[in-house]
Parts: structure tokens; C-alpha cells; sequence
């Protein structure tokens, strides 16, 4: 009888997730914030509230986090990530500083205290690179020239996380400030560690895993994601960042075969971590986090947009540009989630879960329409520009034409980058 | 003419240039092997005018069109140049038994006396293989020499 009920109460809640998933593609924005409504619909207190599948649930989300980091790790080799800290830290620096401090204030504010001030620090400085690189690519702004920068952001962010969460899950894990003081220095030095081996010998480590045999591939690494986390966080590294590793240690041949096999299971899981966040958080906290909540959206919004439009000014992008580049970013997501998870498990303020929900359910929804946004309003930019240089020409002509110099030099539009070689006299 | 290449971090590489008439144009390169081609806006030049999305095969298609003559030229000019020298590209079938193994192991310079000058696999040209070069199924193998040679290697690489 027990395993009717589980297998008809999953069924439903996975079949849901499939009609809710429908509908956020038809909208146009991510699924992610539909599939925390429906965790908190099915959860206690919420609509339907669901008991038999829940432990199942609760596992697979965190086998979730595991795939969701792996994938992310596959998708950049080291020599991208060093590369990218090596051009944009500035940007990263800004980012993280810019964007974490707002949280963390929050809480301190509330009182939440110094561990869920370092939780927080983290929900709001990251933002989901799924959603914005879905965004980029659902836009089609993968040619433009702000779209190195923006990817440069979440490179940044995603190697920021690989420090922040082994130093977020020592302090959870710490009794005292010295314990928890060693605990991070452990952590970071393992994860130094970890980095240098995927550096120097990722290439061995690509080719003992790879088997030209799918079915075996799939196993092997799933099984390795699965024994790296967990040994990662049996010495609190977090058994993401160990996946997030593991993932940037495989390149080449195996990493694309691996994304491909494993693109579905992530799916799946990950799903199964938004719901499982929705579920474990009670509907009746939300609303005394709300205010909270709409003031670090806010500020969320206009931090990000800051990010966005320095790192594009910085590669020499112009003023449209940096405007679709800030508001590209604004999205947060699985990242903020999965910190809140983490904070949540390890006993801190039962509001920041709700917190987080209220803050990730709005800013996902925002990201991807502030990013479809940003055209017109850079569209309304370039015409403005190219007007202004129009009538400046048109009164250089003018005063040329009064003073009857002969042949005063015409100033060419004005155009803020100066990289191409010279303005096509298209609107001259 | 200039290319430029940025690297797009987790998508793949983005080359552009600027042609003759001032129109920038350029390819972004996904790693599944999905192609953009895109035209950059002459009014905001970091924005993209036209985006034509191309899957793998597409690609290919659209670079055998854009390609493939100058590469036939090429070859034409190469054979008149040197009377009796034979040029010829030869694809390496799946059943290849030289497909993952190395150009070393072909033996095809010692058996023939042709010399294997590039290899184009995809859109990338790897000119100068060195032994340890691994062949792949689908590689586009240039081997000179005569025209009995040329043959022949076209045999070793079908047959073993």
C-alpha cells in the first residue's frame, strides 16, 4: 500500500513539474521559480501537502545539487577559469562585493546573526548562470559584444562559489570561531589542492574516465560525481564544489559526451532540489519576509545592473550595450538556492529559507524580462546618440557654412567606442 | 584581414571581422557544434543586426559552399604547378581501421612514398600532422604525390 501511495504521489508531483515547466517555456521565463511554488504547494501548510515522497524527494535534490555543479564544472576546462580571473577580477571583485553586501547587511539587521550573514552575503552576489545564459541564448546575443563579458561575470561568480561554499559549510560545521577559523583553512587548502591536480592533470583524469561505451560512461561518472561529493563533504568541502571540481578536471572529448549523457538526469534532479527547497519551506513564513525580501530585490536589481554595465564599460562595449549586459545578470537562482539549502540544513534562522524563496521566486521572474527589456530601451539609447549627432553635424555645417571658411572639417558622429576603424558613413 | 577571436566562457568562441565594404560579420562557434552567423549593427556596433542559426550539418554545408572551391583551386594550382604530382583529399571512413589510431601507425610515407600535408577535420585544417597525429573518422586526409602513390594511400587508409 505504502509504495502505491509513493509511486502515485512522486508520479504526481513529477507530472505537475512537467505541466508547470510547459508553461514557464510558453511564458517565456525560467521553470525554476515554478518548480519552488509547487514544492511550496505540495509542502506542509501549502495546497496539497504531500508525506509519502518526501525522503525520496530530499535525496534526490541532493544528488541534484551534485549534477547541477558537475555540468556546471563541465562547462568551463581550468585554463578558461584562470584565463577569465586573470583578465576580469576587477569585475569579479566588484560583483561579489557589490552584490553580497546588501544580504549580508539584511541579515545582520535582523539579527539573524553572523553565520546567516555569511549565508545571505552569498544568496544575493550570485546570479544563475542557467538562466542567464539561457537568456543570452533565447535572445540571440550570443554574437554581440557585451556577451564576453557577461559570461566572464559567472565565471568569476561560479569560481567565487568554489570558495564560498567549503568556507560557508565550515562555519556551519564549526562549534567556535577557532574551529570554524581551521575548519575554512582546511577547506580552502583541499580545494587548492583539487584545482591544481584539475590544472596539471586533468587530462589523466579525462582519460581514465572515459570508456567509449555509454551505458558504462554514464555509471562511471555518475558514480565518481556521486564519491567525490560525498568525500568532499565528509571533510566540509561541500559535496558541491567537489562535483563542481570533479567537473573541471574532465575536458575535451569526455566532457562533451558526459554533458550530453548526464543533461537529462540534471534536469530531472534538479527539479527534484527546487521542489525539495519548496517543500521543506513553510508558505505561512513567506509572508513576514516579504518586506525584507522586496528591499533586497530591489537593491538586487540596481547592484547587478551596476555589475553588468562596469564589466561591459570595462571591455570597451558602448552604452547600449552595457545597458543589455546589467540587465542581463539580474537573475539569481539555482546558486541562491542551493546556499539557502545548505544554511537551512546546518541550523541556521529558520526566515532565511523564506527569504530566499521570496527573493529567488521574484528575481527570477524579473531577470529574464529586464534582460528582454533592455533592447528597446538601448534601441531608444542609439536612436538618441545617433540624433544628437546628427543635429551636431548638421550645426557644424551650419556655422561652417556661416563663417564660409573654406572646407571646415565636418566632426563625424560621435560614436563612444573608438575600436572600430572608422564610422560607416551609412547616417552621415 | 583581421579575425578576431574571443573566447565565450562555457559556450564556445565567437571569430569576427571586418569586411572590405565596413560591414562586420562574424561566427560564434558552439561546442556542440551549433553555428551563429551573424551581422553586426552598424548603429550600435555591439549589438547583432541578423542572426542566422545553423545546426552542425548546416555548417557544414554552408562552409562546403563558401570553402570548398578555394580549397579545389587550390589543389588545381598545386598539380599544374609541379607536372606529375597528384593531390587528393581523402575521407576517412568510420570503418577506417586508422580512424583513433595515429598517423605513425599508417606507416604511409614508408609504404608509399606520399606524404600526408594536412588534415581538415571539420573546419579546422591541422597542416603538418606529425606521427602521433590520431586520425578520427570523418578526417579529410591531404596526401601528394603520384598519382600510383596517392592511390595507394587512399587504399591503406579504406583498407588497413
Amino acid at each position: 500500500m505504502h509504495l502505491a501511495t509513493l509511486l502515485i504521489e512522486l508520479g504526481a508531483v513529477i507530472f505537475g513539474l512537467s505541466v508547470v515547466g510547459r508553461l514557464a517555456g510558453k511564458v517565456g521565463i525560467s521553470p525554476i521559480p515554478l518548480y519552488l511554488v509547487a514544492g511550496l504547494a505540495f509542502g506542509s501548510g501549502g495546497l496539497l501537502p504531500l508525506a509519502a515522497p518526501q525522503e525520496f524527494i530530499q535525496t534526490g535534490g541532493e544528488v541534484g545539487v551534485v549534477l547541477l555543479l558537475l555540468l556546471l564544472g563541465l562547462e568551463y576546462s581550468a585554463g578558461e577559469l584562470v584565463g577569465t580571473l586573470r583578465r576580469q577580477a576587477p569585475v569579479g571583485v566588484l560583483d561579489v562585493v557589490l552584490n553580497g553586501v546588501p544580504g549580508a547587511a539584511l541579515a545582520l539587521l535582523m539579527g539573524w546573526g553572523p553565520v546567516a550573514a555569511i549565508a545571505m552575503f552569498g544568496v544575493t552576489a550570485v546570479s544563475s548562470s542557467g538562466i542567464v545564459a539561457k537568456v543570452l541564448t533565447d535572445l540571440r546575443r550570443l554574437g554581440n559584444r557585451e556577451t564576453p563579458s557577461i559570461l566572464g561575470v559567472l565565471v568569476l561568480e561560479d569560481l567565487a562559489m568554489a570558495v564560498f561554499l567549503p568556507v560557508l559549510t565550515a562555519v556551519l560545521a564549526a562549534s567556535g570561531p577557532w574551529s570554524a577559523m581551521s575548519s575554512v583553512l582546511v577547506a580552502i587548502a583541499i580545494l587548492a589542492l583539487v584545482l591544481l591536480i584539475a590544472l596539471r592533470y586533468g587530462r589523466h583524469v579525462s582519460r581514465f574516465v572515459f570508456t567509449a561505451n555509454q551505458e558504462i560512461l554514464l555509471l562511471r561518472i555518475l558514480g565518481l560525481a556521486l564519491l567525490v561529493a560525498g568525500f568532499a563533504e565528509s571533510v566540509h568541502v561541500s559535496a558541491a564544489v567537489g562535483a563542481f571540481l570533479l567537473g573541471i578536471a574532465l575536458s575535451g572529448e569526455v566532457a562533451e559526451n558526459v554533458r550530453r549523457l548526464l543533461e537529462p538526469l540534471r534536469d530531472l534532479f534538479a527539479a527534484m532540489f527546487f521542489v525539495f527547497f519548496g517543500l521543506s519551506t513553510d508558505p505561512g513564513a513567506l509572508p513576514p519576509v516579504i518586506l525584507p525580501a522586496i528591499g533586497l530585490v530591489l537593491v538586487g536589481v540596481a547592484t547587478k545592473f551596476v555589475t553588468g554595465w562596469f564589466a561591459a564599460a570595462r571591455d570597451g562595449v558602448g552604452t547600449p550595450g552595457r545597458v543589455r549586459a546589467g540587465a542581463a545578470l539580474i537573475a539569481r537562482g539555482e546558486f541562491s538556492i542551493v546556499i539557502a539549502g545548505l544554511a537551512t540544513a546546518g541550523g541556521v534562522t529558520k526566515v532565511l529559507a523564506p527569504t530566499t524563496a521570496a527573493y529567488v521566486l521574484a528575481l527570477a521572474v524579473i531577470g529574464p524580462l529586464a534582460a528582454r527589456l533592455a533592447e528597446p530601451v538601448a534601441h531608444i539609447l542609439v536612436r538618441r546618440r545617433r540624433a544628437a549627432a546628427a543635429a551636431r553635424t548638421a550645426a557644424a555645417q551650419t556655422a561652417a557654412a556661416r563663417t564660409a571658411a573654406p572646407r571646415a572639417p565636418v566632426p563625424e558622429p560621435a560614436r563612444e567606442r573608438s575600436s572600430e576603424p572608422a564610422a560607416e558613413p551609412d547616417n552621415a | 584581414m583581421e579575425v578576431e577571436e574571443t573566447r565565450l566562457p562555457g559556450v564556445g568562441l565567437r571569430h569576427d571581422f571586418l569586411t572590405a565594404e565596413g560591414q562586420r560579420i562574424g561566427v560564434v562557434s558552439q561546442r556542440g557544434g551549433e553555428r551563429q552567423v551573424f551581422v553586426y549593427d552598424s548603429d550600435d556596433p555591439d549589438a547583432c543586426r541578423a542572426v542566422i542559426d545553423l545546426s552542425a550539418a548546416e555548417a557544414e554545408v554552408v562552409a562546403e559552399l563558401l570553402g570548398a572551391p578555394r580549397i579545389v583551386e587550390r589543389f588545381a594550382r598545386l598539380r599544374e604547378q609541379v607536372e606529375g604530382l597528384a593531390t587528393e583529399g581523402i575521407r576517412l571512413a568510420a570503418s577506417s581501421p586508422y580512424a583513433r589510431r595515429t598517423l605513425g601507425d599508417a606507416q604511409v610515407r614508408t609504404r608509399t612514398g606520399a606524404s600526408i600535408v594536412a588534415v581538415i577535420r571539420g573546419d579546422e585544417v591541422h597542416p603538418s600532422p606529425r606521427p602521433d597525429f590520431t586520425f578520427e573518422a570523418g578526417d579529410k586526409v591531404i596526401v601528394v604525390g603520384t598519382p600510383e602513390a596517392v592511390r595507394q594511400v587512399a587504399q591503406i587508409l579504406a583498407e588497413g
